[in-house]
């Protein structure tokens, strides 16, 4: 196991601030280009660092990644934030392995963020693996020819006479002669770096370090309670900050009883502040401070129990006239009338529904969703001089440092972000408010503030996953093949032409493709909620819709549920055009080549998964059942099924899930993937049974974990996972194992009880035994 | 108000108001920051400590009702043999995920095994269901406890 650096404290890094790292004195580039999986094209740079003394011991740098210490520690820079995907322990993975490091010697640390240094540092779209892991192996490979060329030049030898075949040294082949990574620091960092698009990379067969498992870099420091994550943070002279918005959105404040709230103890200040928003309704992620009410306190809890005291009038605005209730009856009459555009037509579906042996219809609704990181929003920052510098839990740190600059009228340049870990994220980390207020009031106060949301603010106001409506029909030939497939989606914007945000649906969504008639067209409700990415976005409520009428037509049809997925992905299909951005949509972005979706990778999975789960061959008693699903999102193949005992109540208990998972050639650390499919496939269970945000007159009605519930431990089922190693571009595995969750557990209900789940979360009153 | 509390087997001086909950005078008066903040009302366990060996929710704990218990937190809770063995048992097995719900795991699993040295799956169920994780790493942390408690970690509460 990997050591994290022991103990470096916050405050210990906060007074490093800038001026704590090597400048820039060289570029080297990389263009990397794998071809298997097709066309990955990276560009991708490294900027070399001059060596920096810290602490006891010269740090000698070989490249942005690797420093090494005289003592043999190795230090590898994790570039991406840490949100609980497991990010800081398997790219430094991927770099050890390349440099054959003793992983024992490894310590891994969060990079600063640098984009000429390490190109982009995000985290999101489950694309931190898929974008680095054949740069990031070139890196380490750069890394270790240096330290090869050092050991030759020392023993007056060529290169191609060493080896490092034992972790952490460069070996005389004939002689067993050998010399440490750490001796040879010094050395090695005067090395010219060699071009990383000629360097050799390992054949995977003989990788020591990608594909153990191997525990997380931070637990020791985690269960030791060491300070860590971004609520973890304090400065000299720092203040406690809460801020309180309008209950509904885009509301603001009039007038508010601040003497009052001033002269509370331990409270030092209170005082309106004034929004910086686009016009018009709020987009979510657009959203970078809104207006409210900022109260200063010597401690949190003194600023944040003032809440208790405050009167604040508030301008409510046009939102305060939305409601879950009329969004529903509203998306009913939409559904009867012909949707506001076509996304997609095939054939001729009113042709083939009309001539169709069988037609089924059904209906599916999904709620509004909130992200709720156990760890609320915050940020930390220090405003002086012109600069500013945030100290934050974020999945997107340069965007937050794009709105401080913005809205401070400050160079980027100085803005400085640290990126600490962050207590989950799951989309919600994207967004950058937070950071922005943590700015803005440090700038107003003039001492370095904290910001913190109460758990009722947090789940307030967040930008949410949007709710939507899908109105489908679907048509069968009398050998039950489908011939005729239509989605009606009903789903929200935000100014009356785009979608809100979230709310799209791509044109490829399957089955389109797979079916030769075919229709999607959608209708959209004016939404003054803000909405953004969650886990798996769009994929995370599209899968339960989907997936569940594919089960329902499936039933109509006669036929085995995984056996009609099968064949259905068998299908002779279109091919794309354009070619398809994690089989959602058309590609976006420009930073990679997505590669086609490949329907045998599905049926790979499901196969599997139909073996491994018992599929077919359980004898199960009554109210008790399977269902399966399949959803391909992030550029994963995830089959689960699961299996449900509906208690005569309507109580759901899930008995146990299987997954079988293809996400490429390689499983970096088998440990962090296990976790990920396990807590994607808890996470979608959770949301299926507890989890909905409803809208009252413009404000969220719900509070707290009482009444927005998550799952706990006495419902969590064992979950077995099962990887299918296919030879593709090796992938990542943050999001692809929610979509198929809530569809596989109400397919499950379905067959346990005859009743279709038509609307999320599931209503056990609707499963009560007749 | 002066409080004395005995955190850690160490006798810790504060001054704040007595309806402070306990964790925010470890978090932002003594410096303790592995006690997290989550929901604040009882709801997540994020804040789990020990008085007197009991699990208790510190966010909801007022300062004045503290009194002269020990206060065990999960930067002291290694001091226990149980609790060196529950932390060894999560790094081994590789719990965390974002890792921000563990320490209160670590806290009320420690609890568990102190007063239950081998619980069934019910036991762990009924000691662990006020703890959430949002990142729902509750497989391994039952495997976890098990492991601590010298069990076979299997899952055995088959389908
Ligand atoms: S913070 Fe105390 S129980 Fe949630
Ligand atoms: S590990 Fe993230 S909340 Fe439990």
């Amino acid at each position: 196991m990997a050591r994290a650096r022991a103990v470096e404290t916050l405050e210990r890094r906060a007074g490093a601030g800038r001026a704590g790292r090597g400048s820039v004195t060289r570029r080297a580039f990389l263009v990397a280009s794998a071809a298997a999986g097709g066309g990955l094209l990276i560009d991708f740079s490294v900027p070399v660092f001059a060596a920096t003394a810290r602490g006891a011991h010269r740090r000698y740098t070989l490249n942005a990644y690797i420093q090494i210490d005289p003592d043999d520690t190795v230090t590898i820079m994790s570039k991406c934030p840490e949100i609980g995907q497991g990010i800081k322990t398997s790219l430094p993975m991927v770099i050890a392995e390349e440099l054959d490091a003793d992983w024992g010697k490894v310590v891994a640390e969060q990079a600063p963020l640098d984009g000429r240094a390490y190109g982009a540092q995000f985290a999101g779209g489950s694309f931190s693996t898929p974008m680095n892991y054949e740069p990031l192996r070139r890196v380490g490979a750069s890394a270790r020819a240096m330290l090869v060329a050092a050991a030759a030049q020392a023993w007056g030898i060529g290169p191609e006479h060493c080896d490092t075949q034992i972790p952490g040294y460069v070996r005389h082949t004939g002689t067993g002669r050998k010399l440490s990574y750490g001796a040879l620091s010094a050395r090695a960092s005067r090395m010219k770096p060699p071009d990383m698009r000629m360097v050799k990379v390992k054949d995977p067969k003989d990788f020591r370090i990608i594909g153990k498992p191997l525990s997380g870099v931070d637990n020791p420091l985690i269960v030791t309670g060491q300070p860590l994550f971004g609520i973890d943070m304090s400065l000299p002279g720092m203040k406690y900050a809460v801020f309180e918005k309008c209950p509904v959105f885009g509301g603001r404040p009039v007038s508010a009883n601040l003497e009052e709230i001033k002269a509370l103890p331990g409270v030092r200040d209170a005082f309106l502040v004034p929004g910086a928003r686009p016009t018009g309704l709020p987009d979510g992620m657009a959203i970078t401070l809104q207006d409210g009410v900022a109260i200063i306190g010597d401690s949190w809890w003194a600023a944040n129990a003032a809440l208790d005291k405050l009167i604040v009038e508030w301008d409510e605005g046009p939102v305060a006239s939305q409601s879950t209730e009329s969004f529903d009856r509203m998306a009913t009459a939409l559904s009867s009338g012909l949707p506001g555009k076509i996304l997609r037509r095939d054939g001729n579906v009113d042709q083939a529904l009309a001539s169709a042996a069988k037609v089924i219809e059904g209906e599916y609704a999904y709620p509004l969703v909130a992200h709720t990181p156990l760890e609320p929003m915050n940020a930390t920052a220090r405003y002086a001089d012109g600069a500013v510098e945030v100290w934050a839990p974020t999945q997107n740190p340069a965007a937050g440092q794009g709105a401080i600059a913005k809205l401070l009228g400050l160079a980027p340049s100085n803005v400085t972000v640290h990126m600490l870990r962050a207590g989950g994220g799951f989309g919600r980390r994207l967004g950058t408010e937070y950071m922005v207020e943590a700015a803005v009031l440090s700038k107003m106060t003039g001492v370095p503030i904290k910001v913190l949301r109460n758990r009722k603010q947090d789940i307030q106001h967040e930008f949410y996953r949007p709710a939507g409506y899908h109105y489908f029909k679907a048509g069968l030939d009398g050998s039950g093949t489908l011939t005729a497939f239509r989605d009606h989606f009903v789903t929200f914007t935000s100014d009356g032409e785009k979608y809100s945000n979230s709310a799209d649906m791509a044109p490829d969504e399957f089955p389109a493709r797979f079916v030769p008639n075919l229709e999607y067209g959608v209708s959209m409700m004016l939404l003054g909620v803000p909405t953004g990415p969650m886990r798996a976005p769009q994929s995370n409520a599209l899968g339960y819709a989907f997936q569940s009428f594919l089960d329902e037509v499936a039933l109509a049809a006669g036929k085995d549920p995984i056996q009609f997925r099968i064949d259905l992905l068998r299908t002779a299909h279109l091919v794309p055009n354009p070619p398809p951005f994690g089989g959602r949509g058309p590609r976006r972005g420009g930073f990679m080549m997505m590669p086609e979706f490949d329907p045998k990778r599905g049926v790979g999975v499901l196969e599997l998964v139909r073996e491994k789960s018992g599929w077919g061959r359980r004898t199960l008693p009554p109210r008790t059942g399977m269902g399966a699903a399949f959803y391909y999102s992030h550029l994963g193949y995830i089959a689960e099924v699961m299996q449900v005992t509906v208690a005569p109540e309507g109580t759901v208990k899930v008995d146990k899930v299987w997954i079988a998972a293809d996400v490429g050639r390689q499983i970096v650390n088998p440990s962090g993937a296990l976790n990920q499919l396990q807590g994607g496939a808890l996470d979608g269970i959770s949301q299926a049974l507890g989890q909905a945000i409803t809208i009252d007159r413009g404000r969220v009605v719900k509070t707290n974990f009482d009444d927005y519930t998550l799952l706990r431990m006495n419902q969590a089922p064992p979950v077995e996972v099962y990887f299918n190693i296919t030879d593709n571009m090796v992938t990542g595995l943050g999001e692809p194992a929610v979509p198929p969750a809530p569809p596989a557990l109400c397919n499950a209900i379905a067959a346990a009880t005859g009743k279709r789940v038509r609307r999320l979360p599931i209503d056990p009153a609707t499963l009560v035994a007749t | 108000m002066s409080y004395t509390l005995n955190v850690n087997g160490k006798a810790q001086t504060v001054d704040v108001d007595g309806s402070t909950p306990l964790l925010w005078v470890l978090r932002d008066v003594l410096d303790l920051k592995g006690s997290k903040f989550g929901c604040g009302m009882g709801l997540c366990g994020a804040c789990t400590v020990h008085l007197n060996g009991m699990p208790t929710r510190s966010c909801i704990t007022p300062i004045s009702l503290v009194g002269a218990a020990a206060v065990t937190t999960i930067e002291g809770v290694g001091a226990s043999p149980v609790g060196e063995k529950v932390r060894a048992a999560w790094v081994e097995l590789d719990v965390p995920q974002c890792g921000y719900c563990q320490a209160g795991q670590i806290m009320a699993a420690t609890a568990l095994l102190t007063a239950n040295p081998r619980p069934t799956d019910g036991d762990i169920d009924d000691a662990m269901s006020g703890n959430l994780c949002r990142c729902y790493t509750y497989t391994r942390i039952r495997a976890a406890i098990k492991q601590a408690a010298g069990l076979p970690t299997a899952d055995t509460r088959e389908a």
